[in-house]
Parts: C-alpha cells; structure tokens; sequence
C-alpha cells in the first residue's frame, strides 16, 4: 500500500505540496504516547495519532517513519510542518478518528508494526 | 544516594572495564538541557544519531542509541531543573551521562516499573508521561546505571556497544 492509497482510502488532506506520497509503507502503529511510539524501531512504520507538537516530528529523527497520519481533524502548526518537510516526511491530515483510520487501513490488508 | 544498575547479559565485565580504564573518547558531545524546554529538547539526540551515522554505526545499533537518548534527554527536560548530556564515543561503544541539577528521584525501582509516571499536566499534554521512559532506555542500552536521591541531583548514564 502507498500513501497516496492512504490518503483515499482516509479521505485526508496533504499537509504539504511535495510530500512523497509514492512511498510504500508496510506497517503502521497508533498511539498518542511518544514512548509507545518509539517502541516501533523495528521497520518502517506509518503513525497514526493526534500528538501535533513537534516532538512528533522529532520522533523521526530516531525511528524510521514511513509517514504520519493526524486524526480527528487536527492540524499542526505551519513550524511544524516545516519541520516534516525539511525531512522529508509525508504528513497528512483526516477527519475520521483514530479508530476509525486503524480500522479502515487494517482492513485493507496495512498490517500492525512489529514491536 | 541510591544507585541502580542493569546489565544485559553477558556485557558487565565489558562495562566495568571500559569504567575502569577509562580510556580518553574518540569524540566527545556535549548539550546543554534547559528545563521545560521542549522546542529544543531531543535535538541532542538528533545530532547525536547524526554524527553517529556518519561515522558508519549500524543502523539498529543507531536506532536503540537514538530511542535511549531521546528518552533521557526528554526526562531531564520534563523532571529536573535543567542538565547537561554527555556523549563520548569510543571505537566499539558510546557512553552517554546525563547529568542535572535536581530534585532527583524518590524511589529509582519504582521509577523503573513500566507505566509508573511523575508527569504534570505539561508534560502529558505533549504526549509524554507513559510511564516508559527508563523502561525504553533499559531495554535498549547494554547497561545502564542511575544514581539519585531526592532532594539530590540525578546521574543516569548508559552504555551501547557496536558490535
């Protein structure tokens, strides 16, 4: 699955123009824990969470993450998509909720990360 | 004070010795931590993964040091009131000190059961405050050690070997 199939199938908005949205992502994991998050080093790892700040963004510095999905509607702040966009790391954002996002993607076949 | 040690198997003999002989790093890094200060806090460890990497470290090693450090970085911004990270890195190790001026910790054992967490409002907000930060440094350092005492200043420092 590609995150441009993610976006669809979220029916999200990309948070920036030159995000690369042709990437493959294997796995994912949610959480709105940044210590659970970085219980993922084991693959490449797409987020889904509703954290906004800019540790979540740190947080790619350490771990490899595919991309990150912000649920509920939440947006970060223009800072902090810079800050994803000087890295390179695709940021989208979807109304449906956590739950829901896990759900949908699990059910077209977007396994759970090993941990 | 108290004190806290872990050892993964196999490596305390390797730690003792590297802390006996303590021999001068190849390179050193040092940041400063200021409290509460989360625009700045985990750049450290960034740099740190940065340097790392260029010097050609594997990239799982690279990922339990970054995961280890972030951790302790954020501790130390989010429970003290202020510190400073030490990196020294060796040809087969990097050692990491994290040092701060207070208030130390109550009671390290309980600090290390997973989910058990000090955390104000602050810190959860930003989505710290599982309860997992000593929990993630141990499970990815090959020892680690802490020395604290309320009311007192903390030291944790913790050990990775390369290969």
């Amino acid at each position: 699955m590609t995150l441009r199939d993610i976006v669809a199938l979220l029916e999200a908005e990309v948070l920036y123009p030159e995000a690369d949205l042709e990437r493959e992502v294997p796995c994912a994991f949610a959480s709105d824990m940044i210590s659970d998050i970085l219980m993922c080093t084991k693959e490449p790892t797409l987020l889904l969470t509703g954290l906004t700040n800019n540790q979540v963004i740190r947080l790619s510095d350490m771990i490899d993450l595919s991309g990150i999905v912000f649920v509920r509607g939440k947006k970060p702040l223009q800072d902090v998509i810079e800050m994803a966009a000087e890295r390179g790391l695709p940021i989208i954002s979807t109304k449906f909720t956590l739950y829901r996002c896990s759900g949908i993607l699990y059910n077209s076949g977007l396994r759970s990360c090993k941990i | 004070m108290a004190e806290y040690w872990y050892y993964a198997d196999g490596f305390e003999e390797r730690v003792q010795e590297q802390l006996h002989n303590n021999p001068e790093a190849e390179v050193d890094l040092d940041f400063a931590i200021p409290e509460k200060d989360f625009n700045t806090a985990g750049k450290g460890s960034s740099e740190l993964k940065n340097l790392l990497k260029r010097l050609g470290v594997d990239s799982d090693v690279l990922r339990r040091i970054a995961v280890a450090s972030y951790e302790a970085e954020i501790n130390v911004a989010a429970h003290s009131k202020g510190g400073v990270m030490k990196s020294a890195v060796h040809d087969d190790l990097i050692h990491v000190r994290f040092e701060d001026d207070g208030p130390g910790i109550a009671d390290i054992e309980q600090a290390m059961i997973p989910g058990y967490s000090t955390a104000d409002d602050l810190v959860r907000e930003l989505g710290f405050g599982a309860g997992l930060g000593l929990p993630n440094i141990k499970k990815n350092s090959d020892a680690m050690h802490i020395v604290s005492d309320i009311g007192s200043s903390t030291l944790l420092e913790f050990f990775i070997f390369f290969g």
